[in-house]
């Protein structure tokens, strides 16, 4: 399948030209190879300050790598012609919602992309339009962004990128300042744009079960990829996962528990109706 | 506690008045004004203040509302309405000890005040029928010819859409603050002046730390939504002008020549 973001030995340090004791700057990526699939979910996982939002910012031209290279669509994210091209192909929305929208009205806020690219006002009106009701934001559009929750904000940053019509959106925690309905309702949105439009999404997180809904799971740790695979693949790895600091989803948990008392549990499993058929199963 | 604050004054409403054109409403506020300083005399000022009525009527703007704007100014307006009453020379009217009240005194603070609170009010109108965002709108295009002088004008309006855009943020922000601060103690409502200004340091450094924050993580979100300043930049809703607008902006030309009629003729 066609890719639509590779990093190649990608090495990245903060620069420590502000620091007047000059300690040796840490090193945030070591040597991070990583392919993405066009139209792929792909989760990536690891507790603080192992790198994640620092790749996930090397997508989108935020940061270049110090060393190694990342393509983005075709394009080197280190040619700064092409700048506008990557960002256009790749959105990125961030943790806090109210920190990331800029206009006072919802759907002037979408359009904001679309008026600093230049695009005219009929067919703006259009992709804003449809960017909202895709994230089912339609009915709010008149409304300003102190007045909606924090789930429904979320959900305009994310038709704000949708409107640029990227191939691909980078969520950098974007539910953990949400409460669970916010939660849910974000997340519904980001498979919906996934399965129904194509959108390859990368979904940083930290919340498992979030993960668990992915095609892919990215696991980081010290500026590494330690695993990379299909969810049930890398959950099954239960102990492996508590060693980085990281969970399981609750099933995956209870099957690793009862494994532990000897009875025949597969970790392999990460969804509730799974857990549900396999105690059936074990009760029977 | 600090919710109740109202962005601006808008008061919404769908009447003539509201749906005109923001740029025109800015020109003939502006010509108002000019109505109001180029006036000599109380004929002319009457014009003004009846132009300055029909507008208020046609905006059915409830008139507590200009109670409410000329609230602010009542000190300057006594000041300077004793000044001028005082200190103005002409024909004595009353004297007691070393106060002489001169007719021509008593006529120009009669005309002051009568000028400052049309001008306070007047103006007042352009604020409460115009959203702040539509404000800074035009505002942006009718200061689009400076651009030529290397005034940054778009920056300008983007930084006031931002702080609109935030003041709601910033209040909710510093409620938590301060329900933070008293939970650990702090008393903010008791206390003299100074003792009361000092409380409000732990409140105003978490604030402008986390305004910082924000600003960065904003700044963050505007360039990965590709903006790079002015330049090529289109608008969602333009602002358009008809008829209507030709004609309120007609009417108040009238009326400014009628105000110079007036001085010409009566002086």
């Amino acid at each position: 399948m066609e890719k639509i973001i590779t990093a190649e030995h990608v090495d990245f340090h903060y620069s420590n030209d502000y620091d007047e004791e000059k300690t040796e700057p840490v090193q945030v990526l070591k040597d991070l190879s990583l392919n993405i699939k066009k139209g792929e979910f792909l989760a990536i996982l690891g507790h603080n300050g192992c790198g994640k939002s620092t790749i996930a910012k090397h997508f989108n031209a935020i940061l270049l790598p110090c060393g190694g290279k990342v393509y983005t669509a075709g394009f080197d994210t280190s040619d700064e012609a092409h700048l506008f091209d990557i960002r256009n192909h790749v959105g990125m929305v961030f943790q806090n919602p109210d920190n990331q929208l800029v206009a006072t009205i919802v759907e002037e806020d979408v359009a904001f992309a679309l008026e600093n690219m230049g695009v005219d006002p009929a067919e703006m009106r259009e992709r804003v339009d449809s960017a909202l009701k895709s994230v089912g934001m339609y009915e709010y559009r008149e409304h300003s962004p102190h007045q909606l929750s924090g789930g429904q904000k979320q959900r305009v940053a994310i038709a704000g990128i949708i409107a640029m019509r990227p191939d691909c959106i980078v969520l950098d925690e974007p539910t953990a300042m949400l409460d669970p309905k916010g939660r849910r309702e974000v997340i519904s949105t980001i498979r919906e744009l996934n399965e129904k439009y194509g959108i390859t999404i990368v979904l940083i997180t930290h919340y498992m079960d979030e993960a668990a809904q992915a095609d892919r799971v990215v696991v980081m740790d010290g500026g590494r990829i330690i695993m990379d695979d299909v969810p049930s693949e890398v959950f099954s790895h239960v102990e492996k996962m508590k060693s980085l600091g990281l969970d399981v989803p609750q099933v995956t948990e209870l099957m690793f528990r009862l494994s532990e008392l000897g009875i025949e549990g597969d970790t392999h499993i990460i969804d509730e109706d799974g857990c549900a058929e396999a105690l059936m199963d074990i009760l029977s | 506690m600090l919710s109740d604050i109202t962005i601006g004054q808008y008061f919404p409403g769908k009447s003539a008045v509201h749906r005109l054109d923001p740029r025109f409403k800015i020109i003939i506020t502006a010509i108002f004004i000019v109505m109001l300083f180029s006036a000599d005399t109380f004929a002319g000022l009457a014009i003004g203040l009846i132009f300055m009525c029909i507008s208020y009527g046609i905006s059915k703007i409830p008139g507590k509302l200009i109670a409410k704007s000329l609230k602010p100014i009542i000190p300057i307006i006594v000041i300077t309405s004793i000044l001028n009453l005082f200190f103005i020379g002409g024909a004595s009217v009353f004297h007691i000890w070393k106060i002489n009240i001169t007719d021509e005194g008593l006529r120009t603070a009669a005309f002051m005040v009568i000028r400052i609170a049309a001008l306070i009010a007047g103006s007042s109108l352009l604020t409460y029928t115009t959203s702040p965002i539509i404000l800074t709108d035009a505002v942006e295009q009718l200061m689009e010819p400076l651009k030529k002088l290397h005034f940054p004008v778009h920056e300008l309006a983007m930084m006031m859409t931002i702080a609109l855009r935030f003041i709601p943020t910033l209040i909710e922000e510093t409620d938590k603050i301060m329900a933070a601060q008293k939970a650990r103690g702090a008393d903010m409502d008791s206390g003299g002046l100074i003792h009361r200004a000092k409380a409000l340091i732990p409140i105003l450094i978490p604030l402008f730390i986390s305004a910082f924050r924000r600003a960065e993580e904003l700044a963050l979100a505007m360039e990965c939504r590709c903006y790079k300043g002015g330049e090529g930049r289109t608008k969602l809703k333009t602002l358009k002008s008809g008829g209507a607008d030709y004609a309120a902006m007609s009417l108040s030309l009238l009326f400014l020549a009628g105000v110079f009629v007036t001085n010409a003729v009566l002086q």
